[in-house]
């Protein structure tokens, strides 16, 4: 939320107060946002905190209890982030809502210059094309940074593989799963199917024996040849993260950097460590990250990464 | 080179998941080390079912082009 509405918002609030005398409206809670302001007059959204798009069935309950008690509408809304909105809520209900939500551990999310909730696809868990474990990461976030004040928003999302179905080129900082593959002779049976299914023809299949030729210059680390492969030849040679940096959607959209390939999953944390470190001293108030990256040049943000985004 | 096999199963048309179940039942009336031949469409047919059936735990002897279809080979274990 822009400080400015925070601004109107206390006034409002205050007006209630002074008028009332009912309203017990936690205001410092609100700054951190998750109220958004409607059209209508006194109305507003709420967006409710879903990290990874991963919603208990409990919490659902809650939520749809909650919604048709306080909202004026008679729908939820899906946000673009995995979030649930309930909208046309009154300001005088803000305290009971937040209170009710809260007895289902179902808390309200942020808007404005903080980090924001992750989102993540399903990863690895159950979907069989999953290579990283999005969830865990998405939770592990949301409990170590969620909220962080930033010079702007600061959107992190996991993507389980290269299909990027979480869209990490276009988020501040975004980690993709990668699985480089390895191929082994001796199963092969020459079936060609691991040349067929590449996206990138980084493998060819021998014209004769139809065994692979590989190019790992044009491997997008994708695993298709892996999880095609009738024989086993074609097995892991090793799991990790892309890392994107500085993507936007906006006015003026921006495309992530990809900054580094396979780095492995206990690294992950020093990444978000220190590049949010990078965009606190190096940043300037209301720029995204990608804005600052222009301003100064990548290599400058490289080169404070140093080692955490090496890989070989 | 040709394959010796035991008995065909023509999966032509057949979409997923369906053909993948119908080549399981298909090896589980079969004795083992018979070879099953199993023609099989272009596109997700062929890039889905040798690896389940291999999943199955049986052996993908070889998979061929025929026409514009694939002739996937199974020996039942």
């Amino acid at each position: 939320m822009a400080d400015e509405s925070i601004k109107e918002f206390e006034k409002l609030g205050q007006q209630f107060k002074d008028e009332e005398k009912i309203l017990k409206v936690d205001f410092d809670k609100l700054k951190a946002g998750g109220f958004i302001k409607q059209r209508q007059k006194d109305l507003f959204t709420v967006r409710l905190k879903v990290p990874g798009g991963r919603l208990p069935i409990k919490k659902l309950r809650k939520i749809i209890e909650v919604a048709s008690k306080y909202s004026g509408s008679d729908y939820v809304h899906v946000s673009f982030r995995q979030s649930i909105e309930i909208s046309h809520v009154h300001i005088r209900d803000f305290d009971n809502l937040v209170k009710e939500l809260k007895e289902a551990d179902q808390e309200v999310a942020s808007c404005g210059a903080r980090v924001r909730v992750p989102t993540a696809c399903s990863g690895c868990e159950y979907n069989p094309r999953g290579i990283s474990d999005t969830q865990k990461f998405a939770q592990e976030v949301d409990k170590r940074y969620f909220g962080k004040p930033q010079h702007h928003k600061f959107k992190i999302s996991f993507s389980g593989c290269p299909i990027d179905c979480a869209r990490t080129r276009g988020m501040d900082l975004g980690f993709q799963g990668e699985v480089e593959p390895k191929w082994e002779e001796p199963s092969c049976i020459g079936c060609r199917l691991c040349a067929k299914v590449c996206p990138t023809t980084a493998i060819i299949a021998d014209k004769d024996t139809g065994k692979p030729h590989y190019y790992p210059d044009r491997c997008i680390y994708c695993g298709q040849c892996i999880k095609v492969c009738p024989s086993d030849s074609w097995c892991v040679n090793r799991t990790g993260n892309c890392v994107r940096i500085g993507g936007k959607h906006g006015y003026i959209p921006r495309e992530a950097n990809t900054v580094a390939h396979l780095i492995p999953d206990e690294r992950v944390f020093d990444v978000i460590d220190k590049t949010l470190e990078w965009y606190g001293n190096n940043g300037q108030k209301r720029e995204r990250i990608g804005n600052t990256i222009d301003r100064m040049g990548i290599s400058k943000y490289l080169e404070f990464m140093g080692d955490i985004l090496k890989w070989t | 080179m040709d394959i010796d096999y035991n008995q065909t199963l023509d999966l032509t048309g057949v979409a997923c998941p369906i053909n993948f179940v119908k080549t399981k039942l298909k090896l589980e009336g079969m004795p083992k080390d018979e070879v099953l031949e199993v023609i099989l469409d272009d596109g997700e047919p062929i890039m889905n079912v040798p690896k389940s059936v291999k999943e199955d735990g049986h052996k993908v002897l070889a998979i061929k082009p025929f026409g514009d279809r694939f002739k996937l080979y199974v020996k039942k274990q």
